[in-house]
């Protein structure tokens, strides 16, 4: 079922990236974890339709908020991250999807391993549980090409400099900060070995970013203890391109 | 078919589509593969889209589970793939 959301508000959280916050009067309220589909219909009828997670933590209120990375050659985030306006009304399917998701009952120790992008319904799991105050320990891994690649920066920083409970890795692929303690590079064993939970403790791991990233990762996990019934995944990657 | 070209998603992409057909959330839903028995949530399936539909192949051994494709105003979904797909009611 489509429903028309408008766009409220706009915010770039990078020269490629723009968080959009939706109005929706109808919306039912969402889990964080959960995706919407987005539908752009051209004057020719021709549509194209992408999936986008949600970035805001569930709320009593009818709005939440999509990041959208600008892909070069892409038919739906161009649109998104430069022409989208306040005010712009957009078809919206969902909220998405039961499995990938973080709920505020979940007591147990939680690894998030975000690869780019595939922050986003992590930071949505980050936020509901710190506007449910709930006190479940996190630790988030994030992958990112370069410090000035990364979304929620601030927010992150201030997050980790406020609440123990929560432990923030940063692994660039790319380039580093100064003095960056590790070079430039992929995750690997010693990374997970660092940075994620033991696997003796039992911590339901959530996984998000492109293809590659997600098969690395989960492998990862898994062969440092991890249960492959705890480790929960969603791989995002350019998709449905007009043949 | 080589799962190392990392050229598919998963079946969270696919949830929006099946809505359209199934009134329950399908990524939480276990399914049975036909071919090699696995049991996985349909989260879990590997995901084409480069088609004109969607194809879900089991993640152990690649055997299609379920196909869906639009024509026109009629969907088509194939599930044979599946010996059964378990879905929460709750």
């Amino acid at each position: 079922m489509w429903r028309i959301g408008t766009a409220v508000a706009l915010q770039d959280e990078t020269p490629t990236a723009r968080t959009i916050r939706f109005e929706v009067p109808d919306w039912p309220g969402h889990v964080a974890g959960q995706h919407v589909d987005v539908r752009l219909t051209a004057a020719d009828g021709y549509s194209a339709v992408r999936s986008y997670s949600i970035a805001s933590a569930p709320n009593a209120s009818r709005l939440f908020e999509i990041t959208v990375e600008r892909l070069p050659a892409g038919e739906v985030s161009p649109y998104l991250t430069q022409d989208v306006m306040v005010g712009d009304r957009l078809e919206l399917r969902g909220p998405i999807g039961g499995w990938f998701v973080w709920r505020k009952e979940q007591a147990e120790p939680i690894q998030l391993i975000a690869g780019g992008s595939g922050i986003v319904p992590l930071m949505a799991m980050i936020r509901s549980r710190l506007s449910t105050g709930n006190a479940a320990p996190f630790r988030l891994l994030y992958s990112v090409r370069e410090p000035k690649a990364v979304w929620y920066g601030k927010e992150l920083q201030s997050l980790s400099e406020h609440d123990p409970s929560i432990s923030i890795t940063y692994a660039y692929t790319r380039a580093t900060p100064k003095d960056w303690p590790r070079p430039p590079g992929r995750i690997d064993a010693a990374l997970i070995a660092n940075a994620a939970w033991p696997s003796s403790i039992g911590p339901t791991c959530y996984v998000c970013g492109p293809t590659s990233f997600v098969e690395t990762a989960a492998a990862l996990l898994t062969a440092s203890g991890n249960s492959p019934d705890r480790i929960r995944t969603e791989r995002f990657g350019p998709t449905g391109d007009r043949k | 078919m080589n799962s190392d070209t990392c050229n598919y998603l998963d079946g969270n992409a696919a949830a929006g589509e099946l809505s359209r057909i199934f009134t329950m959330d399908v990524t939480a839903a276990e399914g049975c593969c036909a071919q090699c028995g696995t049991i996985k949530r349909f989260a879990e399936a590997h995901l084409y889209m480069q088609c004109p539909g969607v194809v879900a192949r089991c993640p152990a051994c690649q055997h299609v589970l379920l196909r869906l494709v639009n024509v026109g105003q009629q969907v088509f979904l194939d599930v044979r793939g599946l010996t059964y797909l378990r879905l929460n009611t709750a």
